[in-house]
Order: C-alpha cells, then structure tokens, then sequence
C-alpha cells in the first residue's frame, strides 16, 4: 500500500463516495413526502413537557 | 434496582418507584473507581518524578472521595425518579460553567495585561505566573472548562428534553461530570507547574489524555442510550449537533496525543509523529476542535435555545439537515490553512484552503437558519434582552465564519498569519459566538431548574450585555488594527532593499492596541460577573425591586408549564 495507491483511491472512490453520500442527504431533505415529518421535527423544542 | 442496569443498556422504564441496592451502574462506577485509586497509589509509590507525584496524589485523592461520595449515596439509598428528567446534573453544570467562565476570563485578563504592561507584570522569581505558563491556562479555561460544561451541560438538557427521555446511566452522568472537574484540574495545575506536550489546545500530557479519553467515552456511552431510550422516532437536529461533536472530538483527541511516554511513571512523552506529519495532525486536531467543539456542540445549543426562547419553530428544518451534513463535510477538510507556506505540500495548503473557502457556504446557512427562526418575533429583540444575546451571538456566528475563510486564502494569510489579527478572529468567535450563545443559554436554563418564574434582573441582562459588546468591539478591532499594522510593517522593506523595522518597533507600535484589548477583556469579564450575580439571585428566587411588574416579563408566556 504505497502513498500513490492511497491517493489515488481517496481522489477517485472516496470523491465518489461522498458525492452519492452528500447528494442522498440533499435528496432525504429535499422529498416532498418528508415535509410532514419535518414540519414536526421543527416544533420538537416547543414541546417539551415538565415531566416525562 | 437491576432496572437501572436495563436503563444502561438502554431499555425504556415505566416503573417509578425508588429502589434500594447495589445496581449495575453503582457497581461498575465503584470498581472503576477502585482499580484507578489502587493504580494512583502506585503512581504515588513508584514515581521518582515530583511533577508526576503531585499529580499522582491528586488522582489518589480525586478517587478516594469518588468512592466516598459513590457509597454514601448508596448507601442513602438512589432514588432516581424514572418518570423525571434528570435535573441535578444540569444544575452542577451551570455551576461549573459560570465557575470556569469567570476563571478564565480571568486568567484572559491577566495575561492581556502581562502583555500590556510587561515591566510590571513580568516576575523574574515566579515563572509559574508568567505568560508562557498563564497562556495554556486561559486557553484551556475558556475552551475546555467553560466551553465544554456549557456544552455538557446543555447537551445532557437538551438530549432529555427533545428525546422524552430520561439520561441514562444511573450515576454515570455525575463521573462524566466529576471526571471532566479533574481533568480541567490536572491540565491547568499541569500548565502553571510547566508539564505540557506543547501542543496547542493539546497541551495536557499522555496520562492526561489517557483519563480525558475514559471520561470522554462513558458521555458518549450516556448520550447515544438516552438517544435508544427516546419516545420520539424523530432524533431532533440539536443531538445530530451534539453527537458530532462529541464523536469527533473523542477522534481527534485520540489521534492528535498518539504518544509514547518515557516511563510509565515519568510524565513526560513524545509524539508518535514527527516533523510536517506532526504539524499536520496538530492542526487537523485544532481547526476541527474550533469545528466540532466550538461550532457543531453550540450550534446544538443554538438549534435548541433559539427556537425555545423565541417560541417559535426552526425556520427551515430541511435547511438545518443540510446545514449539518455540509459542516461536517467540509470542517474536517480545512486544518491546512493553518500551514500556509510552511513544509506542508502545496496541493495540501491549497486542500485546507479550498475547503475553508466552501465551508462559508454551510456556515452562512446556519446563521440564516438561526437569525430567520425569529420570524413573527422580532419585536423579541427589543424586550427581551436573553433573546438578544443569543441573536448578537448568531450574528458573530455569521461574522467570524466569514471571517476566517477569507483569511484562509494564502494572500491575505500571508499578511495576517503570526499576527494579532488572528488573535482577533479567535475571540470574536470565541466571546461573540461561543460565549454569547452559551451566556444565552445559562440565562434560558437557570429559572427553568429552579424553577423560577422569572430571572432576579432584566435590567442586568440588559447591562451585561451591553458592557460585554462594547468590551468585543474594543477587543477585535484593537486586534484588527495591531495585527494588521504588524503584518504590514514585517514586510516592508526600504529602498535599498532591507526590512524597514526590526522585530521591537513592530512590538513597541503594539503597546496602545494591547492596553485597549486588555480593557476590553475587563469589560467581558465585568459583564460575566454580573451575569454570575443574577443568576445567584435567580436561583434564589429573588426578583430585583421595581422589576415584579407582571406586564414587563416575558418569562411567565416563554414557560408557561413552569410554576
């Protein structure tokens, strides 16, 4: 395992990897049917009760 | 009792009732505690080291009144109340957080003032209370005591109260605590008697690190079976924040004090790395400790304490998901820039570079996400001065993230680096940001656990925050002003081609920008004071005379639920 190896998979298969990481999070964000999901997640703070 | 051994693995409790016995938790704390007071004592026994001794000693006495203090409470019988939130140690932590605050900005006085005045404030005959030795003790007060009880103290707030669920654990939560007391102890006694690695922000040696790493993972432990324990399928963004950094910084403290000591009783070691690997791991520790403890922990703060004081939900919960994949991204590519023009290669530079450049993207995302959370409560600001030190606090966010990427670009490093320039960027993150944020949240925190309808003083809010801003401004553009100057004169060369002024006249063209940062650090300092007095009175339960009129307080429709 010599140093061009590592650099060579780290520019190429690990650019691959976090672009399709990165642009799955972007589209887990972005998905219509999550709308609901996360207009609840935005109130979470705000309700909050004083016991369990 | 062997309910509390399921809390720890992470089982859901229904039943209430207090229990008597020994549980799982109490009994792996005290053979814990048991194996490392018998390896103390042998560190007492065998070190020929003095340095190490003193050290030795207080590991030994730190372990014994651990197990004292274990068995007289259970003895007293634990009664952990499963159906309430774990209330006790979030009030331990705003102690410990007001406590170091003040210690260090202290200490930050101090050592302003040593600069400033250096013919009265140098001690030939005590070099313990000189710069060189003061220094680390600042840095490490603000960030690992202050910084990180406020982040430890908040996260174990927030984990419970957006999870519904109780912290886990049993007493482990109170030796994260405590452990976390003796490491700040260690490293800070360490610093003044002259034990460090020399490694910024890095500074305590191997057995500290050692003990720093134990702690570490038992609040990870805590924190992720809080998280498998929660009733609420969604894991709200604030833990994502949290998580992070309390992931990340167990990585980088790990990697970054990889050592071999010179005896297992010395208290001296060396690196593993040597050479430019060394001063790459370094600043790859140290940026991302800016990254994911002095951003991800208190943007967790943030995404909490904003929407919660402004009653209002976070203004784009998809902004805040990507807001918190892109940080992490990109944070942990950006360590380089701090190796501009050194032995790095320049493709590395130009990596770390890049990635600081970007990373103004996510940053800026955030601020947004944080400032427009105040919409439909802007008038907020005007009568609510919590509310506004927590806003000021996101802007300085948005300020000093800008900030840096532009000094990140190799041109203007090559004028800011070295310089007081940078000392200036440091702190209007570090009291604007971090501290204000932090500020905000004690503030939030205190009535609410001691239940109190309302805090002793607005009127003190309103002044500390006043006096604290005008203390930043005077702190950072002093720094902008000196560091600037001092990049400009280092470079300038006369006609014949020599440096136009050696290195005492840049430092003497200083003096004045030194005395108005150390007046400004005053002032910060002031200003924590008074917030230390109000939040006394606070939990007191005093309400400043001419302050009870009901139609002037916020607080009684910000928590309704609190009586």
């Amino acid at each position: 395992m010599s140093y061009e190896n590592v650099a060579e998979f780290a520019q190429t298969w690990g650019l691959v990897y976090f672009f399709i990481l990165f642009s799955l999070v972007v589209v887990y964000a972005l998905w219509p049917a999550n709308q609901k999901q996360f207009d609840e997640a935005a109130r979470i703070p705000l309700e909050d009760e004083e016991d369990l | 009792m062997a309910d509390r051994g399921d809390a720890m693995r992470g089982l859901t409790m229904s039943d209430s009732t207090a229990r008597k016995g020994i549980g799982l938790d109490v009994l792996t704390l005290g053979v814990f505690l048991s194996v490392m007071a018998l390896v103390s004592l042998f560190l007492t026994a065998k070190t020929q080291d003095p340095l190490m001794a003193v050290h030795a000693v207080i590991l030994l006495i730190a372990f014994v009144l651990g197990i004292i203090a274990l068995a007289m409470r259970a003895a007293g019988g634990l009664h952990f109340d499963q159906s309430r939130y774990e209330e006790g140690i979030v009030k331990a932590g705003v102690v410990a957080t007001v406590f170091w605050g003040v210690v260090g900005f202290l200490v930050g006085v101090v050592i302003a003032s040593q600069l400033a005045f250096p013919n009265l404030l140098y001690f030939e005959n005590i070099g313990w209370l000189n710069f060189g030795r003061l220094r680390p003790v600042h840095t490490s007060a603000v960030i690992f005591a202050f910084g990180g009880n406020a982040l430890m103290m908040t996260s174990f707030y927030v984990v419970q109260r957006t999870n519904h669920a109780r912290l886990a654990g049993g007493v482990w939560p109170w030796f994260v605590f405590w452990g976390y007391q003796l490491f700040i102890i260690l490293a800070a006694t360490g610093y003044v008697a002259g034990i460090t690695q020399s490694k910024e922000y890095a500074e305590p040696e191997w057995y500290v690190d050692i003990w720093l790493t134990i702690v570490w993972v038992a609040y990870l432990l805590v924190f992720l079976g809080t998280l498998w324990k929660r009733k609420i399928k969604h894991i709200y963004v604030a833990n994502w924040f949290y998580l992070s950094f309390i992931v990340t910084v167990a990585m980088l403290h790990i990697v970054n004090n990889l050592s071999i000591p010179i005896g297992l009783t010395e208290h001296k070691s060396y690196s593993l790395f040597a050479g430019v690997q060394d001063a790459m791991t370094q600043w790859w520790y140290a940026h991302n400790a800016v990254g994911f403890f002095l951003t991800s922990g208190f943007l967790g703060m943030m995404y909490y304490f904003v929407p919660k004081r402004a009653e209002r939900p976070v203004y784009s919960y998809r902004l805040s998901i990507v807001h918190f994949w892109s940080l992490i991204f990109i944070y942990i590519w950006a360590g380089p820039h701090h190796l501009h023009y050194t032995a790095l290669p320049m493709w590395a530079q130009t990596l770390g570079m890049t990635f600081s450049v970007i990373l103004w993207m996510p940053s800026w995302g955030g601020m947004i996400n944080g400032l427009m959370t105040l919409s439909g409560a802007w008038d907020k600001l005007r009568t609510d001065p919590v509310m506004r030190m927590l806003v000021v606090s996101v802007a300085f966010y948005g300020m000093s993230t800008f900030e840096g990427p532009v000094m990140s670009i190799r041109a203007v490093n090559s004028l800011s680096h070295y310089t007081d320039w940078t000392i200036g960027h440091v702190h209007s993150g570090a009291l604007g940001w971090v501290a204000y944020v932090s500020f905000g949240a004690l503030y939030c925190l205190v009535p609410w656990l001691w239940k109190r309808a309302r805090l002793y003083s607005n009127d003190l809010v309103e002044w500390h925050f006043w006096i604290s801003t005008i203390g930043i401004v005077f702190y950072i553009t002093s720094m902008w002003v000196s560091g600037i100057m001092q990049g400009l004169m280092w470079r300038a060369y006369n006609s014949f081609g020599f440096l136009e002024y050696s290195f005492v006249e840049t430092v003497e063209a200083m003096h004045p920008y030194y005395i108005i940062r150390a007046a400004g650090g005053l002032l910060f300092l002031l200003g924590s004071l008074i917030m230390a007095y109000n939040l006394w009175r606070t939990a007191r339960g005093d309400v400043r005379k001419g302050e009870d009129v009901p139609d002037m307080v916020p607080f009684s429709t910000v928590i309704p639920a609190v009586q």
